[in-house]
Parts: C-alpha cells; structure tokens; sequence
C-alpha cells in the first residue's frame, strides 16, 4: 500500500481559537475513511486543508508527494487531482449541468471540448443523471444537483475525493441516493475522505473511522472495532448518541 | 350608547346605489370637462369654495355608492378592487382624473394641435402653440454639429456601418460571433473615426471643434460605454485584491475620481493637463475629453461591479478553486459572469447617467445636441425658441434611454437561468 496523503503534526488557528491541535493522518491509496464528531470539532478544517481553501500556520501536508505550503506553486496542479464535494453543493448556477462538468477540464486541463463532453457524460451516467445534463442547477432537486456536483469532480480525474458532510443539507428521502452514488464511487477504488454523520454509510463502506474532539483526533480504527468496542468515553458517548 | 347605522351599499340594494353611484360620479366629470375645456362652471350658484370642490364631492359619494363587495358583476369587481378600495383611494383615483382631462388637452394643443411645421423661419410661426419650424430649420445642425455640410455622409457611413455590424452580430452563427464582437470593440472605433475626422485617403480633415450635435453625443457615449467597462471591471478586481499595492492604488484612483465632480475633471482636462505636457505635443480636446469621461464612469462601473462580486457566495470561489482553477479562470469563467448579471441594473444606471452626462462637454467649448440647442436658441433670428429646443433635446435623450433601459431588461430576462 503506498501513502498518498500524510499529515504531520498539522496546526490550525482562526485567529485566537485554534481549530486544529497537532493532527497527524496518513492516508493510502484506495482507502476510505470516515471522518465524524460533533460540530465545530474541526472536521471540515481538516479536509479543507488538504486542497488549501484552508491554511494551515504549523506542520507539513504532504499529498501525492508534493508538500502543500505557502510557497507551493504547484497548488493549482494538487487542486485537479483532488476532487472536493460541498455541503451546499456549489455547482456553477450560470451553467448547464453539462458545462459545470466539462469547464475545468476544458480550461485547466486544456482538453478538446469534444472529449471532455464524453467524459462528463460518462460520469452523468454513473451517478445516473444523464438525462438532465442540458439542465440548469436551479432546474434540478438537491439530491440531483448534489450528484451533479459529484460528476463535476470526477470529470477532473481525480486520485482522491474529498466530501464535507454531502448530505447534510438534504431532506432526507435524497440521502440515499446520493449516499448510493459515493458507495459506487468506493466500490471502484477510488481514495476518499468523507465527513458524515451517516453511520449507516460508514459501515459500509469505510476501511477506517476518526473521531475528532476539540481539533484533535480522539480515536482512530478500523470500522468494525470502532462502532464494537470504541476506547474512549467520548467516542461512547458521541456514538450512544448518534446511534 | 346608540350605535349609529351608516348606510351601507350591498348586494342587496345594488339595484338602487349603482345607478345612483353612476350618476353622481357622471356629474362629477362632466363638471370638470366643463369647466376646464369650456369655462363653464356648472355649480356657480353654490359659494365659491364649495363650487370649487363640487366635483370631488360627487365623485366620493358616487365611487362610495357602487363600493359593493362581491356584486357579482366581474367589471364592478375589478374597477373597485384596483381603484375604489377604499375613501382614500377613490379619492386619489378622482385627483388623479381629473388633473388628467385639466392637463393633458392643453399639452396636446400646445404639441400638436396649435404648433407649427410649416415654413422656414420664425414669423412663420403665427398660431401660439410650439413652433417646430425652429427644430425643422435648425435639424441639421442639431444631428451633425458644425460639420460640413458636404461631408456628412461621412458621419452617416460611419453611423450605417456601426449599424450593420451590431445587427449582424445578432445573426452570424455563434462560432463567428465573437470575432465580430473583437472587431466591434477593438478596430471598428479606429476605422469610425478616420472616417469622420478624415486627413488620409483623400477625405478632407474635419477637426474635432466642428463635430457636434446627436452624433457627437452617441461619438463620446459610445466611446465612453465600451472603455468605461473593462477599466471598471479590472478596478473592482483589484479592489478586492490581495495585494496591497493593487488594492490601496485601486482604492485611491475610485474614491479620487468619485469625489470630483464631472464638470471640473472636464475643466481640468482642458486646461490644466496641456501643462502637464512637454511643449510642442498636443493631444485633441475630444481626445481628451473623452480619457476624462471615460476614467470618471470606470471609477463608478468599479464600484458597481464590485456589489456584484459582494453578492456572490463564498462556495463559488471554493468550487472553482476546488477543481484547479487560478485567479484569472476562476474570474472570468465563474465569479464574473454571475456578478455582472447580478449588476445588470446597476450597470444600466451609470450607463444612462453616462448618456446623459455627456451635454457637460459643453465646458470645453465641444457642442453635442443640448449644446447646438443652446447654441440655437441665441441666435437673433430665432430668439426665444428655448422650449422647443429643449423639448426636442429631451425627447431625444428619452427615446435614446429608453431604448438602453429596455434593452438591459431584455438581457436580464434572457440571462436568467432560475426555475421560472
């Protein structure tokens, strides 16, 4: 198994409050984890310094080999291949839902927009909205535009994709079939990281959960372990109560 | 205590109220016609004061009279709901008749029915009302300024071709499109004005002091419009910016322009930057008049813009730097499209404060259509035609803001990607 993403040591501060408190993870290829805690735990900072919309002041982010850092020219080229899916979705209102997808490949990765158009439609097909692809997001229902926001981060060819909580801002008959598009996603092998409060979701698919407290990591294991026979009491409790 | 039974219309006695209604309020206005179109006063053996608000107190009864809720009768029921809602209304509704049939048949006489068109100099206008000789005579001027005569087809050639490539644009297939829009905007300007002003190619040089009239105010707009957007747009950018230096030098350049008036930045165009300048250069009054407008509407477009960019939500830079794009990608294909759209209206607003801006060339001694009125109205065979100068003038402004106002609808409309 090889690393692809390492934290070492990561510390994170919005002004006096800090939100990151020496975090260390490793990640390897095709590993699904599932990152889940209780609000303002830090989660989301986490992921998000992984493709810097966040900064982080202290530590190293290493990811596919190249260490994230103020100096990094090369942020744009990590940013492609690290695919990101939002809470509130983020998908361009302006564009169909076929040029949300075929944008960044066409621009960033200098694409011909005829094979760029293939790949979207390949990916539309995959989290099965094909038919909607000369719609516009305002057009479509939250699981919809939550899915196409998925297929516009695929259409990068992405080695890892990050989700900060996907669902939460669904009602919840769209839950599942959004969570059934990322279960696929995981059965292809792809590298993911995911903040959730679906259990459900992480049991399927997840090799390791983390819990987090407070911008620490409190707890780390293997799915089966964590959900049996949890170590810390404020990994019982949280889970006692989310279960 | 006695409760006190008002009156009150129904259902139930539509029959004798609606007629009665009517009645009242058909005497209301035949009062007012009477007595504003033929001086007569109906209610003269009434005292004064309540002769004069007769007509208003039996219109009140009368809209009172037929203010029947659900009547059954659709007509009823509309003009109730929409202009008699209540005492307050009705009596707006009333005010607002009647100043109508008061003011509006003097306006017409004066306009059409007692003006004059025919003739060609000013004692040919004999019957009182606006004398359009005056605008006939003097239309020439008012369109093309002192240019001469002999050359106009110059301005009109160059007018036409504008025409023809705007129009074409909306037809060509939209892979040519923007090639013709890259012409319009960079090399159509040049090829306009070597033709109006002439000096090559065997065109006689008309210098920029005889251009006035209509076209010189679409000349300056036009140029000022096209200029104004892009240098606006780069001054908002770099006023969110993170760079110190772009932001405070941003900052300073739309706060100094913001702060001066149009008038004195013209002034100051014309007078004091030839000083600035080593000896021998000379840069064209029109030239410089236009740099000037220009850089005061792009300080205004900036701010504008700049809202656009405020209203846009902080997911939409995430999502575009999310997928790899820099600050240039993210802008122009994500942040810019939505904001601008956002701004239609802000923007049609500086663009028609702009139009209308322009008669202030005047300081300068360049002359535009308000400017030729001017100009026209003090010249002593036509003395005294200053209102049908200025009405002219504005009429034309009006059909010229119109036209943009109603245009920036339409593109609002045809933009809009929400659920309708």
């Amino acid at each position: 198994m090889t690393k692809i993403i390492e934290l070492k040591n990561v510390n994170k501060w919005f002004d006096k409050f800090q939100a990151l408190k020496d975090v260390s993870l490793e990640v390897n290829q095709q590993e699904k984890i599932v990152i889940c805690g209780p609000s303002g735990s830090g989660k989301s900072t986490l992921i998000r310094c992984i493709n810097r919309l966040e900064e982080h002041q202290d530590g190293q982010i290493i990811v596919d080999g190249n260490e994230i850092s103020e100096n990094t020219k090369d942020i744009e080229k990590i940013r492609a291949e690290v695919g990101m899916v939002f809470q509130q979705f983020n998908l361009f209102p302006h564009l169909s839902i076929l040029d949300n997808c075929t944008l960044a490949p066409i621009w960033v990765k200098k694409m011909p927009k005829k094979q760029a158009e293939e790949i979207a439609m390949q990916n539309l097909e995959r989290v099965q909205i094909a038919d909607q692809a000369k719609k516009f997001p305002g057009q479509l229902s939250g699981g919809q535009q939550q899915r196409s926001a998925i297929a516009r981060a695929l259409c990068m060819e992405p080695k890892i994709m990050l989700f900060d909580e996907p669902t939460s801002a669904l009602d919840p008959e769209m839950i599942k079939e959004v969570l059934d598009s990322m279960v696929d996603l995981a059965k292809g092998g792809m590298t993911m990281i995911v903040v959730t409060h679906e259990m459900g979701f992480a049991k399927e698919v997840a090799d390791n959960m983390i819990f987090m407290d407070e911008g620490k990591i409190v707890e780390k294991a293997k799915t089966k372990e964590f959900f049996d026979n949890p170590k810390s009491d404020r990994t019982k409790l949280f889970l006692s109560q989310i279960l | 205590m006695m409760k006190i039974a008002y009156f009150k219309p129904n259902k139930d006695n539509l029959k004798s109220t609606l007629p009665v209604g009517i009645f009242l309020i058909s005497m209301g206005l035949i009062d007012i016609i009477l007595n504003s179109l033929f001086n007569f006063n109906l209610t003269s053996f009434l005292p004064e004061k309540i002769s004069f608000i007769a007509p208003l107190i039996f219109g009140a009864l009368g809209l009172y009279l037929i203010r029947i809720e659900f009547s059954g009768n659709k007509l009823l029921d509309k003009i109730n709901k929409n202009f008699n809602s209540s005492s307050f209304n009705a009596i707006l509704t009333l005010l607002v008749i009647f100043a109508l049939i008061k003011y509006v048949p003097p306006l017409l006489n004066w306009f059409i029915f007692d003006a004059d068109f025919i003739g060609n100099k000013k004692e040919d206008c004999t019957s009182g009302g606006a004398c359009w000789v005056f605008v006939k005579v003097w239309f020439n001027r008012f369109v093309y300024g002192m240019y001469p005569d002999a050359e106009q087809w110059r301005i009109n050639s160059a007018f036409i071709m504008l025409f023809l490539l705007v129009g074409a644009s909306f037809f060509v297939p939209s892979k040519y499109k923007k090639y013709l829009l890259i012409f319009l905007v960079f090399v159509y300007p040049f090829i306009g004005l070597k033709l109006i002003s002439g000096g090559d190619f065997g065109l006689k040089y008309v210098e920029t002091g005889a251009w006035g009239g209509l076209s010189l105010t679409f000349i300056v707009s036009a140029f000022a419009l096209i200029l104004c957007f892009p240098i606006g747009m780069l001054l908002a950018l770099g006023r969110r910016s993170n760079l110190p230096a772009i932001r405070y030098s941003s900052i300073g350049f739309i706060e100094l322009w913001r702060g001066v008036p149009l008038i004195t930045v013209l002034f100051m165009s014309a007078v004091m930057f030839p000083m600035f300048l080593p000896d021998g250069t000379y840069v064209d009054k029109l030239i410089r008049v236009l740099i000037a407008i220009t850089l005061f509407e792009a300080a205004y477009m900036a701010e504008v813009i700049r809202g656009g960019l405020q209203a846009l939500p902080k997911g939409q830079y995430e999502a575009a730097k999310s997928l790899g794009m820099g600050y240039w990608r993210m802008h122009f294909l994500i942040v810019l499209p939505q904001a601008l759209k956002l701004v239609i209206p802000g923007i049609a607003n500086t663009f028609l404060a702009l139009v209308k801006d322009t008669p202030l060339i005047f300081v300068v001694g360049l002359l535009e259509l308000a400017g030729m009125v001017n100009l026209a109205k003090t010249n002593p065979k036509w003395l005294g035609m200053a209102m049908e100068g200025y009405v002219f003038a504005g009429l034309v402004f009006w059909v010229i803001c119109y036209a943009m106002s109603r245009y920036s609808q339409n593109l609002e409309k045809k933009l809009s990607t929400e659920r309708q």
